[in-house]
C-alpha cells in the first residue's frame, strides 16, 4: 500500500470552500500550540489580535492603511499570474511608483495649477510603475529571458534606488541630516478618510472592480485566461502572447506603482525609510490566497492586513517578543498556503498491485515542472 | 465557493469598506490648559508606553532604555504598569504602533528613537491628554516634551583614554547618521583623543541605520582593515566591540557598560542611564505637575555617565580622565569651548568662547582630527 499525490481531476464547490476552512482551523490550532508554549493563552492572544486589528473605528482605519498597499499589489500580482507570468516585481515597481510620486511632487509640481498636482502625481507614479514593469515583460516576450529572474533582480535595482535619492541628492537639506526628503507639497497629498485611511482604498475598490468585469466580461480578459491555462491552445487560436504579454504587465506594473504612489502621497507624505517593507512580496501569498480573484483580493488583502496589525497586539497586549507575533504569523499563513495545494491536488491511498506501478508521468505531477 | 458567491462577499466588503470609509473624522476635542492637580485615585496606575527601535537584547541603546522602563516599575510599583514595543521601524510603522497606544489609552508614551520625531508630533496633536515623551529630537507641543543628555560629556572623557591608548594613531568610529547628535559625539569625542594625542586621527564611517547587527559588524571590519586599532561607535548593538575584539583590537563602546557583554578590550563606555528621568517623568504625572519641556541632561544630572574602566587602562590615566570630568563637573569649562579648529585647520570656535546649546544642537561640521564627511 503506497500513497500518491494526484491532481483532482475536477474542483468542486465543496473542495474549494472545505479547503480554505480546513486550513484556517489547522492554522488556528497550529498557532495556539506556539502561543501555549510562550506562555500566553491563545484565546486572549487572538481575541487581542482581533481586537487590536478590527475592534474600533480607529483600529480598522490602521487595518485598511495596511490593506491598500497589499490590495494593490494583490491585484498587480493577479493580472500577471492569470498568464502565467511570475511578477515577482512588485516591490520594485511600488518603489518605482513612490519614488516618482515624490519626485514630480517635489520638484515639478511648483507652478503648475494646484488642483492638478495630485492627478499629475499619481499618473506620473502609476506610469514609471508600468514602465518599470515594461522591461522584464518585453525582455520575456521578445526574447524569452526568464521573468523571475529580472523582475526579481529589478527590485534590489529600485530598492537602492530610492534609498540612494532620500540618502543623497534629494534628502531635505532643512532635515538636519536625517536620510528623508523634505515633506510633499499639501497639493501633493492624498486625501485621508478616516484617521489615517486615504483614498488609496477607492483607487484599490475601482481597480478591482474594472478588473473583473475586463478579466470576466471583454475578449482581452478571455484571451488573458487562454494564455494562462493553455498557452498552445492560444497560439493556436492566434492570439498575440508577446502584446498580449506586455499589455498585462503595463497593468500590473501600473497597479503596483499606484500602491507605491498612495504610500507616498498618502501614508508617508515624504520619501524616506519605511516604503518597501515587503508589500510586493506579500501581495504573492494575497493573489495566490484570492486564487487570483479581484474580489478575493480585496478580502484577503483586509484580512491578511488585520493579521499583520493585530500581530502587534502579541507585544502590546501578551507582552511577548516581537519575535513571536513574526512566528505567529508565518504559523498561521503557511497552513493557509499549504492548504490551497489541497484545491487541486488530492492524496490517494493506492493498494499495492501491478497494475498501479505507474510512471511519474502519469500521475500528473510532472506538469508542475515542463 | 461558486464565482457567484465570490462576487457576493466580494461586493458586501466593498460595501463595508465605504461605510467605514464615510464614516465622519473625530472632530479633534478642544485643549484645556493645564491644571495642577493630582492624579484621581481611579485614574492610577499611570500606563506608561515605550517605542524601541531594537529589541532590549541588543545590549546598547534599547537595553538601556528597557533598564530605565524597568527601573520605573521597581521605584514606582502599583503606581505604574508599563508596555514596550521592539524592533519597531522608523516610519509608516512607527505611526501606527504610536497611534496604537495612544488609542488604547495609555497614558505615557515615550518613543526612543529620533527618527520617531514627526510621527510622535502627528499623533500628540491628534491626543492632546496623551503625554508624549520624545527621545533626541526637537519638535516639541503642549503634551510633547523631548528628552535627551549631553552624552558628548563622556564621549570626550572616553577620547581621553582611547588618544592615550591607540599605537597605531588611527581610531575608527562606526557611526549611524550624520545628523547632529552623530556629529557633536565624534567631534566630543575626537577633541578628547586629541587633547591626550595631537598625532591621532578618527576615521568615520556611515552605516546609515541605528539597528542592524551585520552592518555595524562590517563597518567595524573595515575600519580595522584600514589599520585602526581602537573601534568607537555610535551605534545600537555591542557587535564593533566584538569585531574589534576578535581581531585583539581595542575598543570604546556606547550606551551600555559594554565591557561587561565583550570583555575587558572594551576600556570604557560613554552610558545612559534613563532611569532618574523615567522616574521623575512619571511621578510629575502622578502628581499633576507634569510641563512640557526640553530635557537635556549633563554628568551631574548622572542621566549621562562613563562605564567603569577596564583594567587595561593604567592608573595614570584614569587619574587624568577624573580630572577632566571634575573640570567638567565644577568649572564654567565645557568640551566645547575654544579654541577649536575645524577639519580645514580654521578657527571653528574661538578662544575663550563656548558653543551655545543652540549651536552644539545644530552642529554639521567635524572638528580638526576627523577623517571623513560630515554628510
Amino acid at each position: 500500500m503506497r500513497i500518491v499525490f494526484e491532481k483532482r481531476e475536477r474542483v468542486s464547490h465543496t473542495v474549494r470552500v472545505l479547503v480554505p476552512v480546513i486550513s484556517l482551523v489547522f492554522a488556528l490550532v497550529f498557532g495556539a500550540v506556539l502561543l501555549l508554549f510562550s506562555g500566553v493563552s491563545p484565546g486572549a492572544a487572538y481575541a487581542a489580535m482581533a481586537r487590536g486589528a478590527f475592534g474600533s473605528s480607529r483600529a480598522l482605519a490602521e487595518t485598511f492603511v495596511k490593506a491598500i498597499p497589499l490590495m494593490l499589489t494583490g491585484l498587480a500580482v493577479a493580472v500577471a499570474f492569470r498568464m502565467l507570468f511570475w511578477n515577482i516585481g512588485a516591490e520594485g515597481q511600488l518603489a518605482m511608483g513612490g519614488l516618482t510620486a515624490a519626485g514630480v511632487a517635489l520638484f515639478a509640481s511648483e507652478g503648475l495649477p494646484s488642483w492638478s498636482v495630485l492627478p499629475i502625481t499619481i499618473l506620473a507614479g502609476t506610469l514609471a510603475g508600468a514602465l518599470w514593469a515594461a522591461i522584464p515583460a518585453a525582455l520575456r516576450a521578445y526574447l524569452g529571458v526568464n521573468e523571475v529572474i529580472t523582475t526579481l533582480m529589478m527590485n534590489y535595482v529600485a530598492i537602492l534606488l530610492v534609498s540612494h535619492m532620500y540618502h543623497g541628492p534629494w534628502r531635505d537639506p532643512a532635515g538636519y541630516g536625517f536620510p528623508g526628503t523634505a515633506r510633499l507639497p499639501e497639493t501633493a497629498w492624498l486625501p485621508r478618510l478616516y484617521g489615517r485611511a486615504h483614498l488609496g482604498l477607492f483607487f484599490a475598490v475601482v481597480a478591482a472592480v474594472v478588473l473583473w468585469f475586463v478579466l470576466q466580461r471583454t475578449k482581452w480578459g478571455f484571451e488573458l485566461r487562454i494564455v494562462g491555462e493553455n498557452p498552445e491552445a492560444a497560439r493556436y487560436i492566434g492570439i498575440d502572447i508577446p502584446r498580449l504579454m506586455l499589455v498585462a504587465m503595463l497593468v500590473s506594473g501600473g497597479l503596483a506603482g499606484l500602491a507605491g504612489v498612495c504610500e507616498v502621497t498618502g501614508v508617508m507624505r515624504r520619501l524616506q525609510q519605511g516604503l518597501t517593507v515587503g508589500h510586493g512580496y506579500t501581495a504573492i501569498i494575497v493573489a495566490w490566497l484570492a486564487q487570483l480573484n479581484p474580489w478575493a483580493v480585496l478580502l484577503v488583502g483586509f484580512l491578511l492586513a488585520g493579521l499583520l496589525v493585530g500581530g502587534d497586539q502579541i507585544q502590546m497586549a501578551m507582552g511577548l517578543p516581537a519575535a513571536v507575533g513574526l512566528v505567529l504569523q508565518g504559523a498561521l499563513l503557511f497552513p493557509m498556503l499549504g492548504g490551497a495545494l489541497f484545491t487541486e491536488y488530492r492524496l490517494r491511498i493506492v493498494r499495492t498491485a501491478t497494475e498501479d506501478f505507474r510512471t511519474p508521468e502519469e500521475t500528473g505531477l510532472e506538469e508542475a515542472g515542463s | 465557493m461558486s464565482r457567484r458567491l465570490w462576487g457576493s462577499v466580494g461586493f458586501l466588503v466593498v460595501l463595508a469598506l465605504m461605510v467605514g470609509a464615510c464614516a465622519p473624522p473625530a472632530t479633534p476635542e478642544p485643549t484645556e490648559p493645564p491644571v495642577e492637580e493630582e492624579i484621581a485615585e481611579e485614574d492610577l496606575p499611570v500606563r506608561a508606553a515605550f517605542v524601541y527601535i531594537s529589541p532590549p537584547g541588543d545590549l546598547g541603546w534599547t537595553y538601556e532604555h528597557d533598564r530605565g522602563r524597568l527601573m520605573l516599575e521597581d521605584e514606582l510599583g502599583d503606581l505604574v504598569e508599563t508596555a514596550y514595543m521592539e524592533d519597531v521601524d522608523e516610519g509608516p510603522d512607527a505611526a501606527r504602533v504610536i497611534r496604537q497606544y495612544a488609542q488604547e489609552g495609555w497614558d505615557v508614551i515615550f518613543t526612543t528613537s529620533f527618527g520617531y520625531m514627526e510621527d510622535t508630533y502627528e499623533v500628540a496633536e491628534e491626543f492632546p491628554d496623551v503625554v508624549f515623551e520624545h527621545c533626541s529630537g526637537y519638535m516639541t507641543r503642549e503634551n510633547m516634551s523631548t528628552y535627551f543628555g549631553r552624552i558628548y560629556q563622556p564621549r570626550y572623557l572616553s577620547g581621553l583614554v582611547a588618544g592615550a591608548m591607540t599605537e597605531e594613531n588611527l581610531i575608527g568610529y562606526v557611526a549611524a547618521f550624520p545628523i547632529p547628535e552623530v556629529i557633536r559625539g565624534i567631534n566630543a569625542f575626537t577633541l578628547g583623543v586629541r587633547s591626550v594625542n595631537p598625532e591621532a586621527e578618527v576615521r568615520v564611517v556611515w552605516t546609515n541605520t541605528w539597528y542592524d547587527p551585520v552592518v555595524e559588524r562590517e563597518a567595524a571590519e573595515a575600519l580595522l582593515d584600514q589599520g585602526a586599532d581602537i573601534i568607537a561607535q555610535h551605534q545600537d548593538t555591542t557587535e564593533p566591540q566584538k569585531a574589534a575584539e576578535e581581531r585583539g583590537m581595542l575598543s570604546i563602546g556606547y550606551n551600555s557598560d559594554m565591557r561587561q557583554f565583550v570583555g575587558d578590550s572594551v576600556l570604557t563606555s560613554p552610558q545612559w542611564n534613563w532611569g532618574t528621568y523615567y522616574v521623575d517623568t512619571v511621578q510629575d504625572i502622578i502628581d499633576g505637575t507634569w510641563r512640557t519641556s526640553q530635557f537635556w541632561g549633563d554628568l551631574e544630572s548622572g542621566v549621562v555617565m562613563l562605564a567603569e574602566m577596564s583594567p587595561l587602562v593604567p592608573d595614570e590615566l584614569r587619574q587624568q580622565v577624573e580630572t577632566e570630568r571634575e573640570r567638567i563637573l565644577n568649572t564654567d569649562w565645557d568640551v566645547f569651548c575654544g579654541p577649536i579648529a575645524d577639519q580645514d585647520g580654521d578657527e571653528a570656535v574661538a578662544d575663550g568662547v563656548c558653543l551655545s546649546d543652540e549651536e552644539m544642537l545644530n552642529m554639521d561640521w567635524f572638528v580638526e582630527g576627523v577623517i571623513g564627511e560630515p554628510g
